[in-house]
C-alpha cells in the first residue's frame, strides 16, 4: 500500500506537526508499511459482522448527576505560564 | 421570477443538569473564570470521563417530546479539532449513532399547521468561553462552560419563509422548557441558533447553493439575518450571480451578513468512537420511565386551560407558549378563582408591560400574590380598575405592593358620599351647557358630566356612586 507524499502532508497538517522533509519521507514509508499491513484486513468478509463500537464488552456506564467540589484556581493554572486575570491566556484568536 | 426560500436550523441547548457530562463539576452559569473546572473537563491526561446518566435521560426526553424514535443502540465519537477552547483538542459527541432520529414539531403558520422535521438530536459536550482582548495581541480562555451537557437538535430543511423559522424555534424553545430540559436563556448562551439558507425559484424541487449563517444572538437575530440573506440571494440569482458555497457572519448593527472567508479548507474532524465511553443501550423500559416523566406540554396545557378554565383559544394559546408566563399566570388562578380575570391582566397589563420593560415573563418584578392582592383592591371597590392599572404600572417600576402604592400616591377610591355630592354640584355649575343639553335629551351629555367628576378626583371617584349622586342631582334640576 503505498502512501503519497499529499496524503503525508495533508495529515501532518490536520495533527499540527512541523517536520522537516526527511522526517516527512520516512512517515510516509513507515505509514505506508503500517496501513498495507492493517490493509490486509480488507480482505475478510465482514458482510455479516456487527460494526465495533467499543472493544470491551460493557454498556452504560453512568455516572448520577452529583456536584463535588471543583479544583483550586491556581491549581488549574499551574502547569501554564500564560495566564491573566484568572483565565488562561494564548494567542489572539478570530472567529 | 418569484424566489423561495429553504432554510435548515441547527440548534444547541444546554441541558439542565447539576454537573457535568463527564465529571462533578457544576454547570451553573458564570462563577469566577477556571473555578469549575477538574482534571476530567480540563483534558488533562490519564483522566477518565464518565457520562452522566441524567445527560442521557434529558436527551431522550426532548426527543420524545420532539417525537423522535429513540436509538436503542447508541455511542459517543470522537471528534476532533484544534481550538483554544477545547482543551483536548477533540469534541466528545455522537456521529453515525444519534440518540433520536426522525422526529418534528409542529407550526401554526397562517395557512394551518405544518411539520417541520427534525433529523437528529445528539449529545455533546460544551466548549469552554473566550474572551478577545479589545487591546493586546492575546484571547483569554475560561473553561468553566467546558463540558457542560448540550444537545444538538438539526432540522430537515422544511422552512420556507424567516417567519417559519421564527415559529419553529418559539415552539422548539417552548417544548424544551416545558420538558424541563433546557432553560434556553440565549442571553447565557444556554440556547444557541446556527441556520442555513439557498433560494430557489417557487415550484423548484431542486436547492440552490446554501450558505450558513451565524452569531444570532436572539430570535430577532434569526429572522432579521435570514430576511437580508432571502434578498441578498434573490438578487443575486436574477442578476446571473453564483452563489458561494460559505459561512456568513450577521453584523447587527449594520443589519447585513458578511462573509467570514475563512479559509476555504475542508473541515476533516476525523471522527472514530470515542474510546473512553462505552456504548449506550436503552431498552424500552428505560424509555417509558422517562416518557412517564415528562411534564404536561404546550399544547397539552392550552387544551386544559380552554377545557378546565374557559380561556378563549386565543388566550391560551399566547399564554401556554411562554412556560415563565404560563407558570405565573396558574399561580395566580391558585390564589383567585376567576381565570378570565387573571387572564385579562395577564393579556393585556403584562404583555404591554414585558414589551415596554422588554422584559422576559422568567424577570417580572411583579409575584403573582402581587397581582392578585391588585385585583382583590379592585374587587373590594378600595380603587377602580383604570386606578388599577396605573398601580400596575408603578408596580412594574418599583416592585412594590399594591396597598403600599395606593396609600403612598393616595389613590384610594372616593367612596364618601358628601365630598362626591360637593364635587359633582362643583361640576353641575360649571358646565351649565352640557346640564342643558342633558335636560334638553342629550343622554350622552351626562357621560360628559361624570367624566369631569373623574378628572376632578383623579380617577378616584367610586363610578357607581357617583352615577347615582349625578342622576340624583340632574333629576333635581330637570323637575324644577
Amino acid at each position: 500500500m503505498e502512501i503519497d507524499r499529499q496524503t503525508v502532508d495533508y495529515v501532518a497538517k490536520l495533527a499540527r506537526l512541523y517536520l522537516d522533509d526527511k522526517a516527512m519521507e520516512d512517515l510516509r514509508e513507515d505509514l505506508s508499511q503500517i496501513v498495507g499491513y492493517v490493509t490486509k484486513l480488507q480482505e475478510l468478509d465482514t458482510e455479516d459482522v456487527e460494526q465495533t463500537a467499543h472493544v470491551l464488552p460493557l454498556k452504560n456506564a453512568f455516572r448520577e448527576d452529583m456536584v463535588r467540589q471543583s479544583m483550586d484556581r491556581d491549581r488549574v493554572l499551574s502547569n501554564t505560564d500564560y495566564k491573566k486575570d484568572g483565565f488562561f491566556e494564548v494567542p489572539k484568536v478570530f472567529d | 421570477m418569484e424566489f423561495e426560500a429553504v432554510i435548515g436550523l441547527e440548534v444547541h441547548a444546554e441541558l439542565l443538569t447539576e454537573s457535568k457530562i463527564f465529571c462533578s463539576c457544576t454547570t451553573e452559569f458564570g462563577g469566577e473564570p477556571n473555578t469549575h473546572c477538574c482534571p476530567v473537563c480540563l483534558g488533562l491526561p490519564g483522566t477518565l470521563p464518565v457520562l452522566n446518566k441524567k445527560a442521557v435521560e434529558y436527551a431522550i426526553r426532548a426527543g420524545l417530546a420532539l417525537n423522535c424514535n429513540i436509538a436503542r443502540f447508541s455511542k459517543m465519537d470522537r471528534k476532533n479539532y484544534f481550538y483554544p477552547d477545547l482543551p483536548k483538542a477533540y469534541q466528545i459527541s455522537q456521529y453515525d449513532l444519534p440518540l433520536c432520529r426522525d422526529g418534528y414539531v409542529e407550526i401554526e403558520t397562517e395557512d394551518g399547521i405544518k411539520k417541520i422535521g427534525i433529523i437528529r438530536v445528539h449529545l455533546e459536550e460544551d466548549a469552554g468561553k473566550l474572551i478577545h482582548e479589545e487591546n493586546g495581541g492575546s484571547s483569554l480562555v475560561d473553561y468553566n462552560r467546558t463540558g457542560v451537557p448540550l444537545i444538538e437538535i438539526v432540522s430537515y430543511p422544511d422552512m420556507r419563509t424567516p417567519e417559519e423559522a421564527r415559529l419553529y424555534l418559539t415552539k422548539l424553545k417552548s417544548i424544551l422548557e416545558y420538558t424541563e430540559v433546557s432553560d434556553c436563556k440565549m442571553q447565557e448562551g444556554s440556547l444557541r441558533v446556527d441556520t442555513n439558507i439557498s433560494v430557489r425559484p417557487v415550484g423548484s424541487d431542486t436547492f440552490g447553493t446554501k450558505v450558513e449563517l451565524k452569531n444570532l444572538n436572539s430570535f430577532r437575530a434569526v429572522y432579521k439575518a435570514l430576511e437580508y440573506e432571502f434578498k441578498r440571494q434573490a438578487e443575486a440569482i436574477k442578476n446571473g450571480e453564483e452563489i458561494t458555497q460559505e459561512t456568513r457572519r450577521w453584523d447587527e448593527n449594520k443589519g447585513i451578513t458578511i462573509s467570514m472567508r475563512s479559509k476555504e479548507e475542508a473541515h476533516d474532524y476525523r471522527y472514530f468512537p470515542e474510546p473512553d465511553i462505552v456504548p449506550i443501550v436503552v431498552g424500552d423500559e428505560w424509555i417509558e420511565e422517562i416518557r412517564s416523566n415528562i411534564p404536561e406540554l404546550p399544547h397539552q396545557k392550552k387544551e386544559r386551560f380552554i377545557k378546565d378554565l374557559g380561556l378563549p383559544a386565543y388566550d391560551a394559546g399566547v399564554i401556554t407558549a411562554d412556560k415563565a408566563l404560563s407558570d405565573f399566570f396558574e399561580k395566580c388562578v391558585e390564589l383567585y378563582d376567576n381565570p378570565k380575570t387573571i387572564s385579562n391582566w395577564v393579556m393585556g397589563e403584562i404583555l404591554r408591560g414585558m414589551k415596554e420593560a422588554e422584559i422576559e415573563a422568567s424577570s417580572l418584578p411583579i409575584s403573582p400574590e402581587q397581582l392578585v392582592m391588585l385585583q382583590k383592591m379592585v374587587d373590594a371597590g378600595t380603587i377602580s380598575i383604570s386606578i388599577g392599572k396605573k398601580v400596575f404600572d408603578t408596580m412594574l417600576k418599583t416592585g412594590k405592593n399594591p396597598n403600599d402604592i395606593v396609600e403612598e400616591e393616595g389613590l384610594a377610591q372616593i367612596s364618601d358620599e358628601g365630598s362626591l355630592r360637593s364635587t359633582v354640584l362643583k361640576v353641575i355649575e360649571n358646565n351649565p351647557k352640557s346640564v342643558e343639553d342633558f335636560l334638553g335629551g342629550k343622554e350622552k351629555a351626562m357621560g360628559f358630566l361624570i367624566g369631569q367628576v373623574m378628572k376632578e378626583t383623579k380617577g378616584k371617584a367610586n363610578p357607581q356612586m357617583i352615577n347615582e349622586i349625578m342622576k340624583e342631582e340632574l333629576s333635581k334640576l330637570s323637575k324644577n
